[in-house]
C-alpha cells in the first residue's frame, strides 16, 4: 500500500515541471505561435533559480527569477519571430541551443552543490487523512500552483473574453487584426507567459524536485512538454492526463531500478522517449482529433498590413 | 528621425549573400563583450579563439577535421530543410552510425581485412539512414511531427551508446573508461601524415559536397524536393508526391549522419566512446542555415562553425574560459543571421517628417 502511495505522490510530483511548461507552451500555440525553445527556456530558469537560492534569496523569491529568466529567454525568440518574421522553427531551436550553452556557463560554479529544496506545505485535516492525505495532499506549493494553473488557463481560454481574443488570433490572425486586436503585442504577452512557465518548470528540477544544479539536467523534458501539447489536442485538462502519464512512467522506471528489474538503467531510461514517440504516432494518426484544436496559424508569420 | 519597415519590390540578393557576414561580425563582436566581461582583454581571446588556433598546420588540420563531419551532415540536412522536412536528430543518427560501424571494426572475424572500412562505411550509414527511416516512416504514414520524434530518439541513442560502451561493449583493459578496445588498424583511416590527425575521410565530405550540389541544382528530383518545400500547394499540383520528399530528405540527412560518425569512430577517435561527438549533429543545423541550405555556402558555414569549436577547446586550455561559451556562441550566430535575413525580404525606410 505505502508503495501505490509512493507512486501516485511521484507521478504527481514528477509530472509538476512538465505541466508548467507544456502549460505555457499551449497558451504561446493557441495564439498561433510554435516556440520550440522550452528545453533552452527551461534550463536558463533552472539555473537561475538555483543560483538565487544559492545565494540566500528566499525561495519564493527564487522560483520568481526563474519565471522572469524564462520569460526574459522567451523574448528573445519573441523579437526574431513575432518583430523579425523569422522561421519559427529556426528561432526556437537557436533559443534551445542557446539556453542549454547559457545555463551551462552560469551553473559551472554550482556542480553538485546542495541547496535546501522547496519546503512541503500539508494541507491542514486533508493530509491527515489515510492512504488519501499522503498520496494528494503532502506536497509542495509548486504543485498545488500547477493544478491551479491547469484550471485557470482553461478557464482564461474557453470562459474569458481575452482568451477568446487570443484563440482568435491562433486561428486567423488577418481577422484579428481587421477588428483592431493588436496581433502581436498580445502574440508578444503569450510568449512570455510561455517563458515564464517554462522558466518555473525549470526551477522546479533545480530547487524542488533534485534539488541540484546539474548541466543539461532538464534531459529533453522541454521537448516532451512540446510532445504533450499535441497530446493534449491543446486542452489543458488532457494536458494534465498527459503530463501524469510521463510523471508514471519516470517513477515506474525508477521503481523498476530499485527493484532490480533486470534490463540495464540506460535501456530503462530510454522509455519515457521511446513513450513519447508512441504516444504522438496514436494521437496524430487520428487527424479529425488532432485538427479539431489545432491553431490553423501555428507557426504562421503574421504581418500587419495598412 | 523615424523610421519605417516596408517590403522589398524583390528579395534582395546583396542581402542575401551579406546576411551571413553580418551575423558572423556581430557574433565576433558580442563575443569580444562577453570575454570582457570574464575579465579577459577582449583582443587577446579574440586572437586565442579565432587565431591562434589556425596559426599553425596541426590547427589548420583540426579545422578541416572538425568541419568535416559538420559540412557532411549538412548537406544531407539541407536536402531536408529545403523540403520543409525538419530531422533536428542528425546527433542520434550520428550517433548510431557511430556504433554500428565500430561493431563491425571490433567484432568482424577478420580484423585485418581489406574489405573492413568498405563494410564499416556501409554500417554506418545504413544504421544512420535506419534511425531516420523511423520518423520518416512516422510521418509519411502516420502524419507524426517528425521534429518530436527524431529529438527523442536522440536520446534514446545517446541511452544505448552509453549502455554499450559501460556494458557490454566496454573495453576489460580500458581502466573502466566508458570506451571500447582501440579498432584494429584495418578499420581505421590512415592520416596523411601521422603528425596531424587529418585522414582522407575528408574526401568523403568533397564527393558529399558535389553530390549535394548536383542534386538540389542539377537534378528533376531535388528540383521537386525544393518546390515541396517552398510552394507545398504547387508541388501537390503538380503530381510531385510528399511522401517521397519525406523519405528522402529524412534519409539523405540519416546517412549523411551515419558517415559521419563512422569517420569519427574510424578516423581521429579510433574507438567508440561517450563522447563521440562534441554535438555535431546539432551544430550541423546552423551551418546549414548559415551555408543558406546551399552546397558551397554550407563549406563556408562548416569552416566557421568547426572554428567556433575549436576556438572553444582553445581558449579552455589557454585562457581557462568555459566551454558553454562554444554553444552560446553557436546560438547568438544563429539569433543574428536570422534577424539578418530579415533584411533580405524588407528595408528600414526614413520617414519624411509631415509639416
Amino acid at each position: 500500500m505505502s508503495l501505490f502511495i509512493a507512486i501516485v505522490a511521484g507521478t504527481i510530483i514528477a509530472a509538476t515541471p512538465l505541466v508548467f511548461a507544456a502549460l505555457g507552451e499551449l497558451v504561446v500555440e493557441k495564439s498561433g505561435v510554435l516556440n520550440l525553445g522550452i528545453e533552452g527556456m527551461m534550463l536558463i530558469g533552472a539555473v537561475f533559480a538555483f543560483w538565487a537560492v544559492f545565494a540566500g534569496l528566499p525561495m519564493p523569491v527564487a522560483i520568481l527569477i526563474g519565471a522572469l529568466s524564462g520569460a526574459a529567454a522567451s523574448l528573445i525568440f519573441g523579437v526574431l519571430a513575432l518583430t523579425f518574421m523569422t522561421n519559427q522553427y529556426a528561432a526556437g531551436l537557436a533559443l534551445a541551443i542557446f539556453g542549454g550553452g547559457v545555463s551551462a556557463f552560469i551553473g559551472r560554479g554550482f556542480g553538485s552543490t546542495p541547496i535546501p529544496s522547496l519546503a512541503r506545505l500539508d494541507i491542514p485535516f486533508l493530509s491527515d487523512i489515510p492512504v488519501l492525505g499522503p498520496m494528494f495532499f503532502r506536497f509542495d506549493p509548486l504543485v498545488y500552483l500547477g493544478l491551479f494553473m491547469v484550471v485557470a488557463v482553461g478557464w482564461f481560454l474557453y470562459r474569458t473574453k481575452a482568451g477568446l481574443i487570443l484563440r482568435t488570433i491562433g486561428e486567423s490572425p488577418q481577422s484579428a487584426h481587421a477588428i483592431g486586436q493588436p496581433v502581436i503585442r498580445i502574440r508578444y504577452m503569450a510568449v512570455l507567459f510561455g517563458g515564464a512557465m517554462a522558466g518555473i518548470g525549470g526551477a522546479y528540477l533545480s530547487v524542488a524536485y533534485t534539488p541540484l544544479w546539474v548541466e543539461n539536467m532538464t534531459a529533453g523534458k522541454g521537448w516532451i512538454a512540446l510532445a504533450l501539447v499535441v497530446f493534449s489536442t491543446w486542452r489543458p485538462t488532457r494536458l494534465l492526463v498527459g503530463a501524469w502519464l510521463f510523471g508514471g512512467m519516470t517513477i515506474l522506471q525508477l521503481q523498476g531500478q530499485a527493484f532490480g528489474l533486470r534490463v540495464p538503467s540506460e535501456l530503462l531510461s530510454a522509455v519515457p522517449y521511446l513513450a513519447t514517440i508512441v504516444v504522438l504516432v496514436i494521437i496524430s494518426r487520428n487527424r479529425q482529433l488532432l485538427m479539431l484544436n489545432f491553431p490553423a496559424s501555428l507557426a504562421k508569420p503574421f504581418r500587419p498590413s495598412g | 528621425m523615424r523610421f519605417t519597415i516596408e517590403q522589398r519590390p524583390e528579395p534582395s540578393v546583396t542581402m542575401r549573400l551579406a546576411a551571413p557576414v553580418i551575423a558572423t561580425a556581430l557574433t565576433l563582436f558580442v563575443g569580444s563583450i562577453l570575454f570582457l566581461a570574464l575579465g579577459h582583454d577582449p583582443l587577446r581571446a579574440f586572437h586565442a579563439f579565432f587565431i591562434q588556433p589556425i596559426s599553425t598546420m596541426n590547427g589548420l588540420s583540426e579545422l578541416l577535421l572538425k568541419a568535416s563531419p559538420l559540412i557532411l551532415i549538412a548537406c544531407g540536412l539541407a536536402i531536408g530543410f529545403r523540403a520543409n522536412v525538419w530531422n533536428i536528430g542528425a546527433e542520434g543518427q550520428l550517433i548510431m552510425g557511430a556504433i554500428a560501424a565500430s561493431g563491425i571494426g571490433l567484432f568482424w572475424p577478420n580484423p585485418d581485412s581489406v574489405l573492413l572500412l568498405p563494410l564499416m562505411f556501409l554500417a554506418g550509414m545504413l544504421a544512420g539512414m535506419a534511425w531516420a527511416g523511423i520518423p520518416a516512416f512516422l510521418r509519411a504514414r502516420m502524419n507524426t511531427n517528425e521534429i518530436l520524434v527524431t529529438l527523442m530518439l536522440t536520446y534514446v541513442a545517446a541511452l544505448v551508446l552509453s549502455w554499450l560502451v559501460h556494458g557490454p561493449w566496454r573495453d576489460p583493459m580500458g581502466f573502466n573508461f566508458p570506451q571500447t578496445a582501440l579498432l584494429p588498424p584495418a578499420a581505421m583511416f590512415e592520416p596523411f601524415d601521422y603528425a596531424y590527425r587529418l585522414t582522407p575521410a575528408i574526401f568523403i565530405t568533397v564527393v558529399a559536397v558535389i553530390a549535394m550540389w548536383l542534386f538540389t541544382d542539377r537534378s528533376f528530383m531535388g528540383y521537386k524536393l525544393t518546390v515541396g518545400g517552398a510552394a507545398p500547394r504547387a508541388a501537390r499540383y503538380a503530381g510531385f508526391r510528399e511522401s517521397s520528399a519525406i523519405w528522402v530528405g529524412l534519409l539523405a540527412g540519416g546517412g549523411a549522419a551515419g558517415i559521419a560518425g563512422m569517420a569519427e569512430a574510424a578516423g581521429p577517435l579510433g574507438q567508440l566512446s561517450s563522447t563521440i561527438s562534441p554535438g555535431y549533429g546539432f551544430a550541423a543545423i546552423i551551418v546549414a542555415f548559415i551555408g543558406r541550405l546551399n552546397a558551397f555556402g554550407i563549406v563556408l558555414g562548416g569552416l566557421l562553425l568547426s572554428l567556433l569549436i575549436l576556438g572553444g577547446e582553445t581558449v579552455q586550455i589557454t585562457l581557462g574560459m568555459p566551454s558553454a561559451i562554444t554553444r552560446i556562441l553557436q546560438g547568438i550566430l544563429l539569433f543574428f543571421l536570422l534577424a539578418a535575413d530579415f533584411f533580405i525580404f524588407y528595408r528600414l525606410r526614413r520617414l519624411k517628417e509631415a509639416v
